[in-house]
């Protein structure tokens, strides 16, 4: 075939043969990776800017008000337009494959994606037409400032962010409403026992009654693990919803009092309580669902890789529970530098309590590596490597955050580059990214019924490039914080020239490798696929491989009753 | 061992971390290369599970004793309100303005500094920064609210000052100029010269 044809056709893809199911994830799936384009351009924007006079944007880019409006939406396309979607869509696919029972609702799971989509698309329109631009910490009362920024500016931002949640609520109802559905292999489930598999406590009792010589209160748990994970991070993605909404309500709320012509006290709102329950909530993004979702995705990847059961699925039950409560009592890590926050809450919530997701995590990476371990040899494949990655980037993520959750180190680099880049860009970019890589690659075959990829070199060449950019841009920058940079913060005049010129090579590789793996994904699937896939699907099922399983219990005699002795 | 500034802090932290970076980086390709072998490879270490959880342990605990041991401002951040500053300045923050009680603030090292900042509008940061561009110390700036930070400078030299945290646009001029920038905000004199900052060096 040629080149031409590949482009238009694909390999083998035929959209016409995916289910209501399928299409709604590659619907989420194809947002997700153009705003994740979107976010590489942006970062690669700033990258730029702050390299000094010499680069060679337009000079609007350097312009305050332009600079700091792309630093606003960066993590919103990011977080919510690009990551948000992409893990939706897996979670929306994955529960009910794992389960074996359809997803509640393939309506609610399309209107989760444009939801989102539009709402990302509303907060960026916000910050590129008025340059609302008070970051995505909203910090009292910054947002409420309509003498730096436009109100209409921050109302269209406002809604773009509350549709994003109402999505995200949508998701969160899918989930628990197919969990919880007693049907298929749940039918004689009750919804306690699906309750106490969901937060872990069978694997809790199963160590309990292992060290008590009992036998096991559950030999098979009612929710397989990745489920577990799943239902768990969702709790904080419900809880963190709600905080980002209230805040929302109330930058709303003084805006629109603000368009009516009234003139509202912004310091009724104390800025230090607003800071506590704003991290409160966001923190349920960085230090709870994260984690924990990527938690459960490692150890999915490592049974479907190996083919194997899980090595300490009991720990492992219990870490995700640990991980549940101690992402509630993390958020005071943030505020270390901040003089009135109560030492003790600094003390216990932002030093201690934080220090337990090394173990949270270093157990999470050595339960995977071991469970590969067990296994080997294995054959390096794409999601393997992928896999290796997103443990590289966790382990190198998470000891950065432990380390600066330090009330000695914080006063240091509390707001330099090194918190947002050898930290959290190389956390989501290199840990979380590679690893919904790695289960992009593993999903591929089900969700698109077994296309063939077009090209290996390509997505070989998409894992160097993104794995050497990523750690390498954390690297670089996250030295310039050491060096004093800070991370929000204009800098032209070349301060920091040799670091930021290093990360800018690297952001470039990583904008290469996305250009790389879209070019193969086009051409794997092809444009009329692309088109296709956004097309009604003619078949309605809102599962996966359940309906060939229900097919041959039916073709099967049913079993005789046992003649009585 | 002490750290008397934060730039030996600075540098034990990019060393100390480095190192562990290219050891973890190291681990997870020796196990990428190890897992598609044949043949069984030999272990270098034999980790115990409960050995390993007790590290991580240990490792998450022992940070904060170490440093609390080793970083002099993180005893004196926490008992500040019990310990009688040698100096006190109180410092305003307006419309990205500061309001600075003498310019430069001069301190003798060694001194206990007390740093009253506060911010009538929104929420700013306080950061001294090296001549270097290196950060000397900071906090976060809460509008309406009491922040102070005790400080002892152990390093002798001229401190340039800006907000160490982002309050809109209003900061910089159409140019990218930082409007909040003060050269020259603290200097630090009467320290012996061998932990004194070569400004002209850095210039």
């Amino acid at each position: 075939m040629s080149f031409a044809q590949t482009l238009i056709n694909g390999t083998d893809f035929d959209h016409t043969k995916l289910n209501a199911l399928q299409k709604m994830v590659l619907r989420a799936v194809v947002m997700s990776f153009l705003f994740f384009g979107l976010l590489t351009i942006e970062g690669m924007i700033m990258r730029l800017v702050v390299t000094g006079p010499s680069n060679p944007l337009p000079e609007m880019f350097s312009h305050a008000s332009h600079y700091f409006s792309i630093m606003t939406v960066h993590p919103i396309v990011g977080i919510f337009g690009s990551t948000y979607q992409l893990v939706f869509a897996a979670f929306m696919f994955l529960v009910p494959f794992l389960t074996k029972k359809p997803l509640y609702s393939v309506k609610l799971g399309n209107a989760v994606w444009i939801l989102i989509t539009v709402g990302t698309a509303l907060s960026w329109i916000a910050a590129f037409v008025w340059q609302y631009a008070p970051l995505y910490t909203l910090y009292w009362p910054l947002p409420a400032d309509t003498k730096q920024f436009s109100t209409i500016g921050g109302i269209v931002f406002i809604v773009g962010v509350a549709l994003i949640m109402v999505g995200t609520l949508g998701f969160i109802y899918n989930i628990y409403a197919t969990i919880f559905a007693r049907v298929g292999v749940h039918k004689n489930k009750t919804t306690k026992e699906l309750l106490i598999s969901g937060f872990g406590i069978d694997g809790m009792l199963n160590l309990w009654h292992k060290l008590t010589g009992k036998p096991p209160y559950s030999k098979e748990p009612a929710l397989a693990l990745p489920v577990v994970a799943i239902f768990r991070g969702t709790v904080d993605t419900f809880l963190d919803a709600i905080v980002i909404l209230g805040a929302g309500i109330l930058v709303l709320v003084y805006l629109l009092a603000d368009a009516a012509g009234a003139s509202w006290n912004v310091h009724a709102i104390d800025a230090l309580l607003y800071k506590n329950f704003f991290w409160w909530g966001l923190d349920l993004v960085a230090d709870g669902l994260v984690l924990i979702y990527v938690a459960g995705s490692w150890y999915l990847l490592a049974t479907l890789i190996t083919g194997q059961k899980l090595f300490m699925e009991n720990v492992a039950r219990a870490a995700l529970m640990l991980e549940l409560l101690v992402s509630w009592m993390v958020w005071s890590h943030h505020l270390l530098a901040d003089q009135p926050q109560p030492e003790m809450m600094k003390l216990v919530s932002g030093e201690m309590v934080t220090a337990f997701e090394l173990l949270t995590q270093g157990l999470a990476l050595f339960i995977t590596l071991v469970t590969l371990w067990k296994a080997r040899p294995l054959k390096m494949t794409p999601p393997l490597a992928y896999l290796l990655g997103g443990l590289i980037g966790f382990g190198l993520a998470v000891p950065a955050a432990i380390i600066q959750a330090d009330m000695g180190m914080n006063r240091v680099l509390h707001n330099t580059q090194w918190i947002s880049f050898a930290h959290f860009h190389i956390a989501l970019i290199v840990g979380l990214y590679m690893t919904l890589y790695s289960a992009v690659y593993v999903l591929w075959p089900l969700v698109t019924n077994n296309t063939t990829m077009w090209s290996k070199k390509l997505t070989w060449a998409h894992f160097w490039l993104y794995l050497i950019g990523g750690v390498g841009m954390g690297a670089f920058a996250g030295m310039a914080g050491l060096d004093g940079m800070l991370r929000r913060h204009l800098y032209l005049n070349g301060e920091f020239h040799t670091w930021m010129i290093l990360a800018a090579i690297c952001g470039t590789m990583i904008l290469v490798a996305w250009a790389l793996f879209l070019f193969n994904i086009v051409m794997s699937v092809g444009i009329k696929g692309l088109i296709g896939i956004f097309l009604p699907a003619q078949d309605p099922s809102a599962s996966y491989g359940i309906e060939e399983e229900e097919a041959e219990e039916e073709a099967q005699p049913a079993p005789q009753a046992a003649p009585a002795s | 061992m002490t750290f008397a500034t934060s730039v030996e802090l600075l540098k034990f932290h990019w060393v100390a971390y480095t190192i562990y970076a290219v050891m973890i980086i190291s681990v997870i390709a020796w196990f990428a290369y190890n897992l598609t072998r044949e043949e069984k490879a030999k272990s270098i270490v034999r980790i115990p599970f409960y050995g390993y959880i007790a590290f991580l342990v240990a490792g998450g605990v022992g940070h904060h004793i170490f440093t609390y041991n080793a970083i002099p401002w993180v005893s004196e951040d926490i008992m500040r309100h019990e310990i009688k500053p040698d100096v006190v300045f109180d410092i305003h923050i307006k419309n990205h303005k500061w309001e600075l009680p003498a310019r430069p603030m001069v301190i003798k090292a060694g001194q206990k500094v007390l740093f009253n900042a506060h911010s009538d509008d929104l929420v700013y940061g306080f950061g001294l920064f090296r001549k270097d561009g290196t950060l000397v110390t900071q906090m976060q700036v809460d509008p309406k609210r009491k922040n102070d930070l005790m400080w002892t400078f152990n390093e002798c030299g001229t401190f340039d000052l800006t907000t160490s945290e982002y309050a809109g646009p209003a900061q910089y001029d159409h140019e990218g100029h930082d409007l909040m920038f003060v050269k020259d905000a603290v200097k630090v004199v009467g320290c012996n010269d061998k932990v004194a900052m070569n400004e002209e060096a850095h210039r």
